[in-house]
């Protein structure tokens, strides 16, 4: 099975942050580089998503969902950059 | 341009079209989507009767305000859920879609008074699906933005979008198994030389996006960084199978 | 409120009165991964029990299999909902590389080529309960099955019988282990339907 990309957390996270979190910046606790969550290697299975950091292979975040229920463990994430948005305005990190 | 909060929303087929041998176009009408951004995508959840769902991510091929949303299905052999779609959906059945989502893998048109750089899209099958709905944005922005697409795809009847892509300038073919009568290039792989001499140089700083099957995205992101570009400027969205 | 989708059933699957509640049997075996598939060679595999005195207790792979393999016939039970009924195994049964270890710990934590770990009560690995296992359905473990050795613990949910096995480290608690970090039952009974916390 092909692994995927952070892109696929979209919907799953949708529910639990105010924005989309596949656009924040995150640092990963194991080898500190600095990678949108977009671009983190997903793993998807029936069991749940595992997101890896693209450079060291390290496991960055999990995310389980169940039909009234998800978790999620940020546990390799050393931080999560969010940003702050008005209402009437669009996320800024188009190319 | 607000942002568009992502829901469960219940969606109508209203016309499903064979695109490929082995791909359809399924026009939803979603009385509550918001409108999407061109690049967006949109997880579909099948219910059966005892309570089993099944849940994927499918690219949405239109962009803009409005309730119809235009999907690309590539059937999948022994998927679960895409060979439902392309099979058996038929007019009149609902399902449900949550959307729009994805925020990073989007393009939407420039501010005005900028001079962005040029845009690169880069497509692998049916990958091309986001890339259609960036390629109608422009089109539908009267953008001056410069934007070229590659598309490989393995055959001429392959193509996704024939109508949508017939429409747009500055769209490449890229035949790795079968070319059309009199095509120039014997059928092949897109290799770092196609990259070179058919995508935007790097000295022209183009941003770049890049979807398909994982082995094509990786393979094309790595050798873009070799020809020179900044990671920076490549989004990539990578498909998996199912 | 979800609503039923016409004409949607989902892959292969059937009701079976000897299933474990929310379960499904299937015929094939689905592939679940999270990771890639790591390829460990026979020659280079080891099997380590590490116990709190901080002694190893080490098998190479004729050693283990020297200890006796069996044939056994078991159902398995996906947390995913599939289930396989009477599938034919072949391993060493867990009680054969305990006979020797002595510890005051009453849990196991399985560790896996690759790095994914899963937290097992002792008691539910001994007394013929589970197995250390090189061939299903009568074929040696494919990498993308958790070959070439994978543990076997058939009356707990399957993703306890942990995929490429390296090893056993004791513990005095019930540690979680990796997916029961992420939202998954510290147990796993199916016939309990204890999925996740």
């Amino acid at each position: 099975m092909q692994h995927l990309d952070g892109n696929v957390l979209a919907g799953p996270l949708a529910g639990l942050f105010a924005f989309d979190v596949t656009t924040a910046s995150a640092r990963c606790a194991g080898c500190g580089e600095l990678a949108m969550l977009a671009q983190a290697m997903v793993y998807a299975d029936a069991m749940g998503y595992v997101a890896r950091c693209a450079s060291c292979d390290a496991v960055l975040a999990t995310v389980v969902v169940e039909s009234e229920r998800t978790w999620i463990s940020l546990q390799g994430l050393s931080a999560l950059e969010v940003p702050v948005l008005r209402e009437d305005e669009a996320p800024a990190r188009t190319l | 341009m607000s942002r568009r909060p992502a829901s469960w929303h219940a969606a109508t087929v209203i016309a499903v079209a064979p695109e490929t041998p082995t791909a359809r176009r399924i026009t939803l009408d979603v009385p509550t989507w918001p409108g999407n951004d061109a690049g967006s995508h949109l997880d579909v959840r099948l219910t059966a009767p005892d309570g089993y769902q099944a849940q994927r991510s499918y690219s949405v091929a239109s962009a803009g305000e409005g309730t119809t949303v235009v999907l690309g299905v590539d059937e999948v052999p022994d998927g679960e859920v895409s060979p439902f779609l392309v099979e058996d959906l038929a007019v009149g059945d609902r399902i449900e879609v949550h959307g729009p989502l994805g925020a990073f893998f989007v393009w939407t048109p420039p501010a005005p008074g900028s001079t962005p750089a040029p845009v690169q899209l880069i497509a692998g099958g049916s990958g091309v699906v986001p890339l259609v709905a960036m390629l109608s944005a422009h089109r539908a922005a009267g953008d001056a933005t410069e934007f070229r697409l590659l598309y490989s795809v393995r055959a001429p009847a392959d193509v996704f979008f024939r109508a949508e892509l017939d429409a747009s300038t500055g769209v490449e073919y890229v035949f790795t198994r079968e070319a059309p009568d009199g095509w120039a290039t014997p059928p092949g792989r897109v290799t770092r030389e196609t990259l070179r001499t058919l995508t935007v140089p790097p000295e022209r700083e183009p941003r770049i996006y890049v979807c398909g099957p994982t082995p094509f995205v990786e393979a094309v992101a790595n050798w873009l960084v070799e020809l020179g570009h900044p990671t920076a400027n490549i989004r990539t969205e990578r498909f998996g199978g199912s | 409120m979800s609503f039923i989708t016409r004409g949607f059933s989902g892959r292969n699957r059937e009701r079976d009165p000897r299933l474990p509640p929310g379960q499904t049997l299937v015929e094939d075996w689905p592939v679940l991964s999270a990771g890639v598939t790591p390829k460990i060679d026979p020659d280079e595999w080891e099997f380590v029990i590490k116990d709190e005195t901080g002694a190893d207790h080490r098998w190479d792979w004729d050693q283990m299999q020297a200890l006796g393999l069996e044939d056994i016939t078991v159902d398995i039970h996906c947390v995913t909902h599939w289930s396989k009924l009477e599938m034919p195994w072949r391993g060493v049964s867990v009680d054969k590389v305990f006979e020797n270890v002595e510890s005051q710990d009453d849990y196991v934590m399985a560790h896996s080529y690759g790095g994914y770990t899963t937290n097992i009560p002792l008691e539910d690995l001994l007394d013929g309960k589970a197995w250390i296992a090189f061939e299903a359905d009568g074929e040696p473990l494919d990498p993308e099955h958790g070959g070439p050795v994978r543990l076997l613990v058939p009356h707990l949910y399957f993703w306890k019988s942990a995929k490429w096995l390296r090893g056993f480290t004791m513990m005095p608690s019930d540690d979680p282990g990796f997916w029961e970090q992420s939202g998954y039952h510290l147990h796993g009974d199916p016939w309990l339907e204890e999925r996740y916390w």
